[in-house]
């Protein structure tokens, strides 16, 4: 079931320098699946081999079955969605949607009612005449997306889908994007460097860096727990302390830190052994801040000063000074109605977590 | 108001501006017109100026069509205009021809190989044009670079006539004004998005079909300039013909320097300019009107 993509020992080189390397995928039918990662990490390289715009240097793709790692472009069932867009500007918006039935010989008449139906979905019925130069920025996105959507590919690749609209613009299409992905159940493979953008449209997400996948899984997975130092800093903000284990015990872990000054407390049966070097990481909003010492088991306490703070009305986020001068961040809400801040600059706090929100980090 | 003052010292600059090129169009264009015009409308005579004044000296205007009228009645002129033509139009395609995929190999190399490309090809700028026409004669001629190279191949055992041929007029027109159609082909090409020749692949159009439905159309304003640029400047072209070409290929231009200057018929010399002129203006303001209405679509 959740091999309707496969790709197997996957690499692009050019000349030296490696893009892609030694790539594993599986993607299921229906998915809308995201690779998220900075620029230069080699997510754009994989699409384009997808689209087959780049010959691979070493592995193999498979989809639906059929191994498509050799073909053509224009032979595979596969189309993409370009960050430019790449609308043609010398065509008008309905020759642009046709243009790819044309190329397949569909005839006239069905022609014109699948691009009358594409239109539709898309909401464009009433700009069909128009050139590609008298549309706005999301209007040319939806010319793209249906362009490619009316060759009804096994695949659809987006590019950056929504990188080039504004923000308020952005939010509307992502929600969009993904009641047409729903309505139609075509595998949609999106490529981006938002984390939100990843998080909100992709029942999973591979993070990527250096060629290589660095974690692949749900949003919730890669956000809660995240596997290595990479994915853990690169998908939202997260506290960090090194290190070393202290005591092992069957269902948690001890580590002492000396920028905490502590031994926390992390759930799991990791596999690691005392004496070993490892980060325990925590997000902001994990963590709590009061004025009392908080109690709490195996929750871990610190004191420190209030270094820095900011309110953005929903939550606040404080940066909060440990005696090791270590900077923790912590973002809370902001529950109760006052005009009065709850801290002032240069306040002694408690921060707090619970063991189940440290993430063990090993590499 | 002092910025009223500024508004209006800005709009003086702004008329400045725009006249300055009008002004130049008539100083350096329209005025030569008119004369050549006046010209042509007189008779020869054998005096100084070599021509019949316009007004007599009853101060009658003196003017009549009889030198077009004899470009009409003598099939020589017809004949040459249409040669001309048929060897700049010739010319052009050939230009094209060679100029398009150099165009877009430099279009698409890296730009540092780019920019050394450019100048190999306006290199050949920095010789002067007639070195460069006789350059090709010792090339081509019977006991030529060429001639001798091919006899010690043993591709052949008479020297081939190539000087003095219609062929080495093309040679030498498709050479000297390849630039011409580099040039504009190159600027539009370089500004092509790649995308587009990609995305027309994705929706399923080979290598090929992606050229002639998105690259060909796209480059449609430079392969226009780029002919025109090559196009007039071939049709009037003397010195090249003259040069290269046999005694028996008269063009335009060969036809327009001997009624000058060695018939001294001033009054026909005119007539066949603006013969060639008009032949010259007539496609050029159809394909403007026509580039015209394209840019008019897109916007």
């Amino acid at each position: 079931m959740n091999d309707f993509i496969r790709i197997r020992g996957i690499s692009k080189n050019f000349g030296d320098f490696v893009a892609v390397d030694n790539v594993d995928l599986d993607i299921a039918r229906g998915e809308l699946f995201s690779i998220l990662g900075g620029s230069g990490c080699g997510k754009t390289t994989l699409l384009r081999m997808l689209a087959g715009f780049e010959i691979p240097t070493a592995g193999t793709i498979e989809i639906d079955g059929v191994d498509i790692t050799a073909q053509p472009p224009y032979r595979r069932h596969v189309n993409m969605m370009f960050q430019s867009y790449a609308i043609f500007p010398h065509m008008s918006v309905e020759k642009n949607v046709a243009y790819g039935l044309r190329k397949e010989h569909v005839g006239r008449k069905e022609i014109a009612q699948r691009v009358d139906a594409m239109l539709e979905l898309v909401q464009l019925r009433d700009f069909r005449e128009r050139n590609p130069g008298q549309l706005s920025g999301g209007q040319r996105q939806r010319v793209a997306l249906a362009r490619a959507l009316i060759k009804q590919p096994k695949v659809l690749l987006l590019d950056e889908p929504l990188a080039a609209l504004d923000k308020k613009l952005r939010e509307r299409t992502q929600f969009e994007l993904m009641n047409i992905q729903d309505e139609l159940g075509i595998t949609f493979i999106v490529v981006t460097h938002d984390q939100e953008e990843a998080m909100t449209l992709s029942t999973r997400i591979a993070v990527m860096d250096r060629g290589r996948f660095q974690q692949v899984g749900t949003p919730k997975e890669i956000y809660e727990f995240p596997t290595n130092r990479f994915v853990a800093g690169f998908v939202g903000t997260i506290n960090t302390f090194k290190g070393r284990v202290s005591a092992v015990a069957e269902d948690k872990i001890k580590v002492y830190s000396n920028e905490t000054g502590v031994s926390m407390t992390a759930l799991g049966k990791q596999l690691v052994e005392e004496g070993q070097q490892i980060e325990i990481a925590v997000r902001p909003e994990k963590i709590f801040v009061s004025r009392d010492k908080p109690d709490g088991d195996d929750d871990t306490c610190l004191q420190g000063i209030v270094d820095d703070l900011g309110y953005l009305g929903n939550r606040s986020l404080y940066r909060i000074r440990l005696a090791s001068g270590k900077i923790v961040q912590v973002s809370s809400q902001n529950r109760r109605r006052s005009v009065t801040r709850f801290l002032e600059w240069e306040d002694k706090v408690w921060i707090s977590w619970r063991p189940s929100s440290a993430v063990v980090l090993l590499d | 108001m002092p910025g009223h003052a500024v508004d209006k010292r800005d709009q003086a600059w702004r008329r400045v501006a725009v006249a300055v090129p009008y002004l130049w169009l008539l100083v350096f264009f329209l005025a030569p017109f008119a004369i050549i015009l006046k010209i042509s409308l007189a008779d020869p005579v054998i005096a100084q100026p070599p021509f019949t004044p316009t007004f007599d000296e009853h101060g009658d205007l003196s003017a009549s069509a009889d030198n077009f009228r004899f470009l009409l009645t003598d099939k020589l002129y017809a004949v040459t205009y249409l040669r001309s033509l048929f060897m700049a139009a010739t010319a052009t395609v050939l230009c094209l021809i060679l100029g398009f995929p150099m165009a877009y190999g430099i279009a698409r190399s890296n730009p540092a190989t780019r920019s050394l490309l450019l100048l190999l090809i306006v290199l050949p700028f920095w010789i002067s044009f007639l070195l460069r026409v006789y350059a090709w004669m010792g090339l081509m001629n019977n006991y030529g670079v060429i001639n001798n190279l091919l006899i010690w191949l043993g591709a052949i055992d008479q020297p081939i006539q190539l000087l003095y041929t219609d062929f080495a007029v093309f040679v030498g027109l498709a050479y000297s004004y390849l630039p011409f159609m580099i040039l504009p082909l190159y600027a539009t090409l370089e500004r092509m998005d790649l995308d587009l020749v990609e995305a027309a692949q994705d929706l399923g159009a080979s290598r090929t079909r992606a050229f002639w439905d998105v690259t060909w159309p796209l480059a449609r304003p430079g392969v226009i300039a780029g002919c025109l640029l090559v196009f007039i400047p071939a049709m009037g072209e003397y010195v090249i013909p003259y040069l290269l070409g046999g005694p028996e290929s008269l063009l335009i231009g060969r036809v327009l320097f001997d009624e000058f200057f060695v018939n001294r018929d001033w009054p026909l010399a005119s007539a066949v300019a603006i013969v060639l002129l008009l032949l010259l203006v007539v496609p050029i303001v159809i394909l403007q009107r026509n580039q015209a209405k394209d840019q008019g679509d897109a916007a």
